[in-house]
């Protein structure tokens, strides 16, 4: 086994299994924690893909805005002394089994696909995912999505303020 | 990498992220889950521009096929982001005013 093979398997293991932490863990601090570890997981996917602007991006603003704005809302709720009622057992075996339904119906298309047989995403080379490349088709070919991207952050901002205020 | 073993990383993580959504009741972890679902299709997108790339690549060394893919991953995560904020600012409020965050208690929208 190759090197990228190695790191593929050892960071999709990775991710699954903190992936299922989050739902398992019942302290919701821990959840936010085993997502921030997913997120890593991911990250290391992009690198592997030499992605590497997305990877940057993914740490920064998933696993630090995001989730410490998570971390945040979780601890002024204080809802670690509350104990979090359960869904009762027939619903989560429900739950468990339509996603499994899912899983195993989409692994059985893919199986049956013929055209993506052969092909094989390229790692380690290919210099797209690099600042530059990307930086320039941002601002010239999306250049407006991306004007448009600060008008609805405008947006987001002041509805958040909006909700959040004491009325 | 073949593009099946990333095809079925991400459908597993999606799994994940559907089962966290149907069987958990506090409204906090239906949200990360929703984020965990929003990763693993932007893992896929990325799997893809790649494989694409590689492709185009043999025959032409600067082509620059799945740059789009990319940049979309790029505005997924702003929009992310976007939504993170306003979703926490409406739990924060309704927590504020029905001191619960159990989804069953919260699935009226009145009063």
């Amino acid at each position: 086994m190759s090197t990228t093979e190695i790191l593929f398997f050892f960071l999709s293991a990775l991710a699954l299994f903190s992936a299922s932490m989050v739902l398992i863990s019942k302290n919701p601090v821990h959840s936010v924690l085993w997502l921030v570890v997913t997120f890593f997981a991911i990250s290391g996917h992009y690198i592997l893909l030499n992605a590497q602007f997305l990877a940057i991006v993914n740490i920064i603003v998933y696993a630090g805005a995001i989730m410490v704005l998570f971390l945040f809302v979780i601890m002024l709720m204080n809802l670690n002394q509350q104990n979090e009622p359960q869904k009762n057992l027939w619903m989560k075996l429900a739950g468990v089994i339509s996603g499994g339904c899912f899983l195993m119906v989409f692994v059985s298309l893919v199986r049956q696909a013929l055209e993506i047989k052969t092909k094989v995403a390229m790692t380690t080379g290919g210099d797209i995912g690099l600042i530059k490349n990307l930086g320039r088709v941002l601002f010239s070919d999306y250049v407006v999505p991306f004007e448009i991207t600060s008008v609805l952050f405008l947006s987001a901002m002041v509805g958040a303020i909006v909700m959040g205020k004491k009325d | 990498m073949p593009i099946q073993y990333y095809i079925y990383l991400c459908l597993a993580l999606f799994s994940i992220g559907v089962i966290g959504a149907l069987t958990r009741r506090n409204v906090i972890i239906v949200f990360m889950c929703i984020e965990l679902m929003f990763n693993a299709v932007n893992l896929l997108l990325v799997a893809f521009s790649k494989m694409h790339y590689g492709i185009a690549s043999i025959s032409d060394k600067a082509s620059t096929v799945g740059t789009d893919g990319q940049l979309f991953v790029f505005f997924i995560m702003v929009v992310a982001a976007a939504e993170v904020s306003v979703g926490l600012a409406i739990i924060v409020m309704l927590f504020r005013n029905t001191h619960s965050v159990d989804i069953n208690f919260l699935n009226r929208l009145k009063n």
